[in-house]
């Protein structure tokens, strides 16, 4: 692989763009093909179909072997609320290999010091989550039982097509938030995107479980099924 | 800190850039219970330093001495390893799956 190649591929993924790396395995021959140029590539609907389904894969194109290495954003993982449950959440997402943003207005919650391995921004959702820019490669989790400041955040994951949006809170609590929700024009399909209660039913108790139970319904969101956005490509 | 496959790559740019000699093994095809899935990368200098894993810890250290013939000579190498290889009990997958192996230099 020449550098140049290898530079232009971790170069996309530090921007968030989509790319995928062709090999002629024969050859040895590769070329590094950006989101952008995909529809005007000879090989186009392989490498289409490979980015969509988000695998690298062998493909056999007129007698010939490639790879095509496929690079997606890596995803994000953005919690809103620094409290309890938020510091085991951001230490072992970052295993998972998520990228970890920390969103809380509160100062004395989102201190350096509760979160020394994580970015961490004290500043409110709306003003903040737009910087950031929400995408289907994001996933939301909202941690702070305040309307005030949980509310804003879901209703950018939700025009952003996060492809994990969660919300701690009671049955009860949710059911207000439904209300708000709908009241403020989203519809319920929308709403329904919203995983609330959040988190698998694992009977978590503390919350570093509370956490393992979160995590674990992330990643189902982003494995399970393909995401959100892609399937409405597609169909 | 575990390696991700996204740090695995920006390592072996920032390898190469202090002059090492590199190669990167990416899985390129896998049949049955594979341990790692395709596009999954190992990164190795000339060394034997390396990052990543193509394998549940079964083959790399194969993978690592042929990347050092990858390094010396700059001709990329495909390697393939199953239970049905001669060498099994060696450099085998305990799974039972397949896995062919692609390696070549960064230039």
């Amino acid at each position: 692989m020449k550098l140049d190649i290898l530079k232009a591929l971790n170069e996309e993924r530090r921007a968030r763009r989509a790319a995928v790396l062709v090999t002629d395995l024969s050859s040895g021959a590769q070329r590094l093909v950006k989101a952008a140029d995909i529809v005007v590539d000879p090989m186009a609907e392989a490498i289409d179909r490979q980015l969509r389904m988000g695998k690298s894969a062998s493909v056999e194109i007129e007698g010939k072997t490639y790879f095509l290495t496929v690079q997606a954003p890596p995803a994000r993982l953005v919690v809103i609320g620094a409290v309890h449950v938020s510091q085991a959440l951001a230490e072992m997402a970052r295993l998972v290999d998520f990228d970890v943003t920390i969103v809380d207005p509160r100062t004395a919650f989102a201190s350096e010091e509760r979160f020394p391995n994580v970015r961490v921004i004290a500043e409110w959702p709306d003003k903040v989550l737009p910087e950031i820019g929400l995408d289907a490669y994001t996933g939301i989790a909202a941690l702070t039982h305040d309307p005030k400041i949980d509310d804003p955040a879901l209703k950018l994951a939700l025009e952003a097509k996060c492809f994990y949006i969660g919300a701690l809170g009671s049955k009860k609590t949710h059911a207000k938030r439904v209300e708000r929700l709908a009241a403020a024009g989203f519809s319920p399909e929308q709403i329904g995107r919203i995983h609330a209660p959040i988190g698998l039913d694992i009977g978590a108790v503390s919350p570093a479980e509370i956490a393992v139970s979160v995590l674990a319904e992330i990643v189902l969101s982003l494995r399970k099924k393909p995401l959100r956005s892609e399937k409405e490509k597609a169909a | 800190m575990l390696a991700t496959e996204q740090d695995i790559l920006a390592e072996a740019e920032n390898w190469k850039r202090a002059g090492k000699g590199v190669a990167i093994a990416t899985v390129v095809e896998t049949w049955g219970s594979a341990p790692r899935p395709t596009g999954s990368h190992l990164v190795i200098d000339e060394e034997g330093l390396f990052l990543g894993s193509v394998s549940g810890g079964c083959v790399e250290g194969d993978v690592v001495t042929e990347a050092q013939d990858v390094i010396a000579d700059g001709k990329p190498r495909t390697l393939e390893y199953g239970v049905a290889d001669e060498t099994a009990w060696r450099v085998g997958l305990s799974c039972g799956g397949r896995i062919r192996v692609y390696v070549e230099r960064i230039d």
